[in-house]
């Protein structure tokens, strides 16, 4: 064993425990009576949907809260951490969902952060940097010190995060869902890094709500539920459906549209370009049609052009280039407002900036676009009545759980706004729609409708582009699949054709005939 | 009309705008501190009025100058110590707290002014100290080297804190809770502190530049010295794109264009007073809209900082 893995052992964190913790804020339990404990050199997934506790109960070990009740044990001593700062000395790393580095720094003063310098106040530069390329290179970690973070991609960055917990001499690192922004063959490389770490003797907790990948790393699976604990077990003796019962509470019927056959075209986008917000081309010639009756998935790693398609088709951004036509008609220069009337309709990616206004009411949500409509109004006056019955038979349609239809929609859960806007969208019947990431950071029960609701849309006749990151949704529920990378489409596959590995590789840039001759 | 481009006349031109420049200097860049920790302090003006009654009273009443400067620090401290107190641990609204400072300081000090000085009286500053060799090169020397020790200090201050922004485990921290104070926090570093600690250095960095006006530049204090000084050295930190450096810059085109329409009414240039007083505000807002960098702006400017909100 080299030099520098021995120290790490030194510092390794023994076992660790957290007992009976309860943690409450205003209205919510996110913790209650959690129990949880990592054994050294072992990998604990902490698997649940969104909202179930999992960061709240990792934020406690590592410091940023304190327990309302219970204890943390680390090598049999009850310890309390006042800051992060506690956490790190006491051997624990994190590496956060929303990485914590600053862009304006290079990556060796985003390692040297916080930590004491060998040339007291003055920074050491050198030292740190060296030490980097030491740790790169014995954890197999490819990194350029010198590196500004905004120059790095996502990938890069996840490397840089690890980097500086290993820098912390870190025996245990809490992973807060490390893989949600990389692709298929990134997930492999971190795994890569993960069986290493965890060969150096260090101890992981793994948060993620993605089975394939629990079970395919972890020793121990703990599954969380409305900040419960709903059992421990083995990845080796437990099976996915068992795990998918215990997050959920009930049953999940898998997704399973039946074949039908598309209609007319319905809406085609030809050599479409636009320039992203950094001034850089962000569609380079992005040619596809969609037909009625049809999802086409869009996959793709997110920032690859998806953002700014999806936004030229809503009418949102000016396309430099090309043409989409709708129906036939030319479109490309239609307001939003046209576009709408024309029977698009658009659930947005960004849901609270683009699709909701946080301090509204439900009801004035729902009216974000409609107010204008002659149904709901008396010459310039709102017919308040009216828009109340519309809005109220809405969220009983959906199924929008809500206290009240003027409660403001930023304390709805993300999963009963994103309902509430899809039900917005698809009150005005539409001829197509644009649904792009429509179940993202939305807890299994509300994905599992709002894919039924798609699929209803589907079988009504409506034309769906489907864009997402997840690609066991685009699998799930798409007629065809188009893959997107660096503002090109890199090719369009009916379902069924490529397995997840030959899609990843062409989300990583690989042409299509390489991409599926591999294998 | 003539001898407006002599050498006399643009080497006091020049003389003027190293003078003129001194407050600018202290405000500046003591604001980059606050700004780069992601404060906005916009009562920098009435820190610096504040600063140079106390300088000024302290000075008329102990004939000590250094002892009104001490002051001017102590009162910028404090100051500075009540803007971190609403806008860090209270987490209000900075734009209003800043405001609510300044209009503290323009208050307070006409008030004192009142009640305990009356009438416009004079004092003797700071002499300047020539310094043996260099201010013997012609030209440059009497510009240059020809001032006060508080105009020494300002001018010495752009490197040092150039220095302690980049080469030290301080600035690195102050940078980073300005660009991602959760990135920080993540790391143990306590935000609220590194803030407080940035805003009071740009505090009392603040009341030395109303001491150099009301002990060192004019000698007087009256109501409202300053006449928006403070202001101009908010709008410098962002011509300057938040950098030592591009401060020192911005400070000099600034009172170089100042110290040129003082010259042209004395030496009764015919140009309308008001257009002249006009000129250097003109030319700060024009080289805002032209140069501002936003990539440079600190991404948590304005904002305060609470722990798990992302």
């Amino acid at each position: 064993m080299s030099k520098t893995a021995q120290e790490v052992l030194k510092r390794k964190t023994g076992r660790v425990e957290m007992r009976n913790i309860v943690k409450c804020f205003p209205g919510v339990r996110a913790n209650s009576q959690v129990c949880f404990d990592v054994d050294p050199g072992e990998v604990h997934a902490l698997l649940g949907e969104n909202g179930a506790g999992k960061s709240t109960l990792m934020r406690q070990l590592y410091g940023m809260y304190r327990p309302d009740e219970g204890e943390i044990i680390i090598d049999g001593v009850p310890t309390s951490f006042r800051s992060p700062a506690d956490a790190i000395s006491a051997g624990i790393g994190m590496i956060h969902q929303h990485f914590m580095l600053v862009p304006t720094l290079t990556v060796a003063q985003n390692v040297a952060l916080g930590q004491a310098s060998s040339r007291g106040p003055l920074l050491d530069l050198k030292v740190v940097t060296a030490r980097i390329i030491e740790l790169a290179e014995e954890y197999g970690l490819k990194v350029d010190p010198e590196a500004f973070v905004w120059q790095l991609s996502v990938g890069e960055q996840q490397r840089i995060e690890i980097l500086k917990a290993l820098y912390r001499g870190a025996g245990l690192i809490i992973l807060d869902e490390p893989t949600a922004v990389l692709t298929p063959q990134e997930v492999e490389d971190l795994f890569k890094t993960f069986r290493r770490m965890v060969a150096e003797g260090h101890s992981l907790i793994f948060i993620s709500h993605k089975l394939n990948e629990v079970l395919a790393i972890s020793d121990r699976i703990t599954v969380l539920r409305d900040g419960k604990v709903i059992g421990t077990r083995a990845a080796k003796d437990v099976s996915r459906s068992e795990l998918v019962g215990m997050m959920v509470g009930r049953e999940i019927k898998a997704l399973d549209p039946r074949p039908r056959e598309a209609g007319v075209e319905l809406l085609r986008v030809e050599d479409l370009h636009a320039m992203g917000d950094r001034g850089m081309e962000a569609l380079c010639g992005v040619s596809f049609a969609v037909r009625s009756g049809e999802i086409l998935g869009l996959a793709g790693v997110s920032g690859n052009g998806q953002r700014e398609l999806d936004e030229c088709l809503a009418g949102m951004r000016k396309s430099s280039g090309g043409k989409v036509l709708y129906k036939g008609r030319d479109i490309s220069h239609c307001t939003l407002n046209e576009r709408v009337d024309a029977g698009m309709a658009y659930i947005p990616e960004e849901r609270m900036r683009d699709g909701a206004i946080r301090e509204f009411s439900v009801q004035e949500n729902v009216f974000l676009h409609d107010h204008e409509s002659p149904e709901f109004r008396h010459g310039i006056f709102l017919d308040f009545a009216k828009m109340r019955s519309h809005a109220e038979a809405l969220v009983h349609d959906f199924a929008v759980k809500t206290p009240s239809l003027d409660t403001p929609i930023k304390n709805l859960s993300g999963g009963n706004i994103q309902k509430l806007i899809m039900a917005r969208e698809l009150s005005r019947k539409p001829g197509f729609l644009v649904a792009a990431q429509p179940t993202r950071g939305v807890d299994i029960g509300a994905s599992e409708y709002i894919h039924q609701r798609l699929l209803e849309q589907r079988e009504a006749g409506t034309g769906i582009l489907l864009v997402s990151e997840d690609l066991d949704e685009i699998m799930g529920l798409s007629d065809r699949i188009a893959i997107m990378y660096e503002g090109r489409i890199m090719g369009i596959l009916d379902r069924g054709q490529a397995s997840v590995e030959q899609i990843g590789f062409m989300m990583a840039g690989v042409e299509m005939g390489e991409a599926l001759s591999a294998r | 009309m003539k001898n407006i481009f002599s050498l006399n006349v643009i080497s006091g031109i020049l003389n003027t705008m190293i003078a003129l420049a001194t407050p600018y200097l202290y405000a500046a860049i003591g604001e980059v501190f606050a700004q780069t920790a992601g404060v906005v302090n916009l009562g920098v003006d009435g820190i610096m009025l504040l600063s140079a009654f106390a300088a000024f009273y302290v000075a008329l009443v102990t004939g000590n100058l250094w002892l009104g400067l001490l002051a001017a620090a102590v009162v910028g401290l404090l100051m500075g110590l009540l803007m971190s107190f609403v806008s860090v641990s209270l987490k209000a609204e900075q734009g209003v707290s800043g405001i609510g400072l300044y209009m503290l300081g323009l208050g307070l000090s006409s008030l004192l002014f009142k009640v305990m000085i009356g009438t416009v009286k004079t004092i003797e500053g700071f002499k300047p100290v020539e310094l043996p060799l260099l201010s013997a090169i012609p030209f440059l020397g009497p510009i240059l080297f020809r001032n006060n020790i508080l105009v020494y200090a300002a001018f010495l201050l752009v490197p040092i804190a150039w220095f302690v922004l980049e080469k030290t485990t301080f600035g690195l921290k102050v940078k980073s809770v300005g660009q991602n104070p959760a990135a920080a926090d993540s790391l143990g570093i306590n935000v609220d502190r590194i803030r407080y600690v940035s805003v009071c250095i740009g505090a009392v960095l603040a009341g030395l530049a109303g001491a150099s006006l009301s002990i060192s530049l004019t000698n007087l204090f009256q109501d409202n010295l300053t006449a928006g000084m403070g202001f101009i050295a908010v709008a410098l930190v962002y011509f300057g794109g938040w950098s030592p450096v591009g401060v020192l810059g911005g400070a000099l085109l600034f009172s170089v264009v100042n110290s040129f329409q003082l010259w042209m009414q004395v030496l009764g240039v015919n140009i309308p007073s008001g257009v002249a007083v006009m000129l250097p505000y003109l030319l700060t807002i024009v080289a805002l809209c032209v140069t501002v960098n936003r990539v440079r702006q600190p991404a948590a400017l304005n904002k305060p900082f609470e722990r798990g909100e992302s």
